[in-house]
């Protein structure tokens, strides 16, 4: 009979681990490579250069509106991997347990890796549990590493955006951030904030299968929001961001609960969104082809990139004013009166 | 939410910027009371877009900004008691004392809570009967009510393991000082609108009065702001010196009554130190010795220590309007929100904070690295 809850002998190499390899992990993430349980996956060649990417998970709470850290940790390494333009092929799954975690949850965080994994094609073959002390770490941890090729041709990155370019998002700002942080400040909200967690790589093969030339830029915002990421691009290109607020699509739920917690919508983590910088001629198209997909429906043009004040990011505000939008600084706290 | 999205249409906006224009007949210094005002001002882009002969200063509306030294000291000093757990407002966690911060007595091992209402705190002392929990009471009129009930709760539930370390402050009496200081020039107020709320438009009258000034209570979104300076102006221009709400959908002339009494329940007025303008007579609340039970100065036995202000911040200068950021020797170089010597530079409503995130529009901008996020704090990945 398996344990109710994970057991320090669960991370020892031994039975015990065997036991949770077979009866949890292979269970739900079976595939060819991942069965062999050889030390290292050996994968076949392909054509193209390799994009090679790795992110650690620790949100809190683990289980949120719209998503969970399984989820995210899949989600976020695809994103990773395309936001270079590259086709993901295969993760890998760290995972670092706290002693006493409901086995209940380990097997709901693993089925929604599983399910993630197969919505998106792409298999974990590699893995690796630890378990550590009570105390010692928070429920669990994830880390994902992801492996992907970029078809010939296809050159992504900040430094290509060029003076002249569009600025689009694929979607609505701030979802993810403020749901987890209203989740972690206890307060309930009325209307329905989700995590928008979901992968982008089939909504990039959409974009760059026409326009592999005229899209010069992919970014998704998490971590530190748009406005951090615009002044990483700004500062890679030498190029001036210049943002419209009222273009900026954010739902009428996430700015409410932005109003009342005193936060910026443009400093709120993503999970599912991504920004782009794209030729100015081009600019029509990809955003139609953007919102040809259920991931860019709600796309939009926010903005454009001009020669300007290199690094700077500028927003102009719906009076008729302007100000600059400066990178985060520490962690976005509520104000107090 | 469509509610507020009437206050920031452009169709709307347009014409009351076209009036503020036509109202300024004569130059005039406004000072915006409120930190929540320099903010909405900044993120507006209204400073932008003034018309010429208006200028705007900032007052000391902040409180995390006019909390001080002293009172952060005794506070960190309390994070590293045994037995003692700390619950405080987000803004509160960065702020240098004289010699640390809470952020740094937390890494030392400090148990430290961030809430969003003094109410968390109080469920937190519930939660956790053989901790004393010390909420943070920093904050001016409209935190104290809250504050005030979070205490009597605490009175009536006999959770005498939550306490208060109380330094609230009271608006009209720090403005009364300050305006009486000849160097500070100021032909207007834009009152804040949230404290007015508590205190009603009312309490403005004396200062009117005394000072021969202009004041306005403003609401905070862009057609409020403009409402509220084009009236200002307008008083300006026509040599008044009165009261007016432009607020009135918030605020009353006589104010919240039930709140006014349930704060004269708990608290009573009391000298007070604020940060760069010195010890203001009454200008500040202390817990009544019936409530002494959750009075954390009393209970942990508190004095204050005598700090000095950290070198060459000018803070006390800034809060009075008499100086601007840009002006501090500081600014930008050595006081950043990544590295903040002033608490004006913590808060998220701090002038300087307000003026490094938004203000520097003439000047061009280094990217300044994006600090890693407090993991405690905030896990979103």
């Amino acid at each position: 009979m398996r344990a109710a809850t994970i057991q320090l002998e669960h991370g020892s190499g031994g039975l015990a681990s065997q036991q949770l390899i077979a009866e949890l992990f292979l269970r739900h993430l079976d595939n060819p490579l991942l069965r062999d349980l050889e030390d290292s996956a050996v994968l076949a060649n392909q054509p193209g250069r390799l994009a090679f990417t790795t992110d650690s998970y620790v949100v809190e709470p683990i289980f949120f509106p719209g998503g969970d850290i399984g989820k995210l940790a899949v989600h976020g390494t695809i994103n990773d991997l395309a936001m270079r333009g590259a086709h993901p092929h295969c993760l890998s799954l760290g995972l670092i347990l706290e002693e006493g975690f409901p086995m209940v949850d380990l097997e709901r965080v693993v089925v929604s890796i599983a399910l993630a994994c197969r919505e998106a094609a792409v298999p974990v073959v590699t893995g690796d549990t630890k378990v550590v002390p009570r105390g010692k770490a928070d429920k669990i941890f994830i880390n994902t590493s992801g492996i992907g090729f970029i078809p010939e041709g296809i050159d992504i990155s900040s430094k290509n955006a060029k003076d002249g370019d569009v600025l689009l998002v694929s979607g609505s700002i701030g979802d993810h951030g403020i749901t987890i942080m209203t989740r972690q400040a206890g307060i309930a909200l009325q209307g329905n904030l989700q995590s928008d967690t979901m992968p982008l790589h089939r909504l990039v093969a959409t974009l760059l299968a026409e326009l592999p030339q005229a899209v010069h830029l992919l970014r998704d915002p998490t971590r530190g929001g748009v406005a951090t990421t615009l002044n990483e691009v700004a500062a890679a290109s030498g190029l001036e961001v210049h943002l419209r607020e009222e273009d900026l699509p954010i739902r009428p739920e996430v700015r409410a609960a932005c109003e009342l917690l005193g936060l910026d919508p443009l400093y709120l983590a993503n999970e599912g969104k991504c920004l782009l910088a794209v030729a100015g001629d081009a600019a029509e198209r990809a955003l139609a082809l953007l919102r040809s997909r259920p991931e860019g429906r709600e796309a939009r043009i926010i903005g454009r990139l001009v020669a300007g004040t290199p690094g700077r990011v500028v927003i102009n505000t719906p009076v008729g004013g302007a100000r600059i939008v400066l990178p985060l600084h520490g962690i976005p706290l509520p104000r107090i009166c | 939410m469509k509610h507020l999205d009437e206050y920031r249409d452009r169709d709307l906006t347009g014409p009351l910027v076209a009036e503020l224009r036509r109202s300024v007949t004569r130059p005039l210094r406004v000072m915006e009371v409120c930190g929540t005002h320099t903010m909405a001002i900044f993120r507006n882009g209204l400073r932008t877009i003034l018309p010429e002969g208006m200028e705007l200063v900032s007052g000391p509306g902040c409180p995390v900004c006019v909390t001080s030294s002293a009172h952060m000291d005794a506070f960190i000093a309390i994070a590293d008691r045994p037995g003692v757990r700390l619950a405080i407002f987000g803004d509160l966690f960065r702020v240098p004392g004289s010699s640390s911060s809470l952020a740094e007595a937390g890494s030392r091992g400090a148990r430290i809570d961030i809430v969003y209402s003094p109410m968390d705190a109080l469920e937190l002392a519930a939660a956790n009967p053989n901790e004393q929990v010390v909420f943070f009471g920093v904050g001016f009129e409209t935190t104290t009510p809250g504050i005030a009930a979070t205490i009597l709760a605490a009175h009536h539930r006999h959770l005498d393991n939550f306490l208060v370390f109380a330094t609230q402050k009271t608006m009209p009496a720090a403005m009364t000082a300050l305006l009486s200081d000849p160097q500070l020039k100021i032909d207007a107020l834009l009152c804040p609108g949230h404290v007015s709320s508590i205190i009603g438009a009312a309490a403005w009258q004396p200062l009117a009065d005394r000072f021969g000034l202009a004041c306005v209570v403003g609401g905070f979104e862009t057609a409020d702001l403009l409402k509220g300076l084009t009236l200002l102006a307008r008083q300006v221009g026509s040599g008044q010196a009165k009261v007016e709400n432009a607020y009135p959908r918030a605020v009353s002339w006589q104010g919240n009554l039930r709140a006014a009494r349930m704060v004269e329940e708990i608290f009573v007025p009391a000298d007070m130190a604020w940060r760069g303008l010195g010890t203001i007579p009454l200008s500040g609340l202390a817990i009544r010795p019936r409530y002494a039970a959750h009075d954390a100065m009393v209970q942990l036995n508190i004095t204050l220590p005598e700090t000095a202000e950290p070198k060459g911040c000018r803070c006390g200068d800034i809060l009075k309007g008499i100086s601007n950021p840009q002006h501090c020797p500081l600014f930008a170089g050595r006081c950043t929100p990544a590295t903040p010597i002033g608490p004006c530079m913590v808060s998220s409503e701090g002038t300087c904070a307000a003026y490094f995130r938004y203000g520097r529009e003439l000047n061009p901008v280094a990217a300044a690295p994006a600090e890693p996020q407090a993991g405690a704090a905030r896990r979103e990945q």
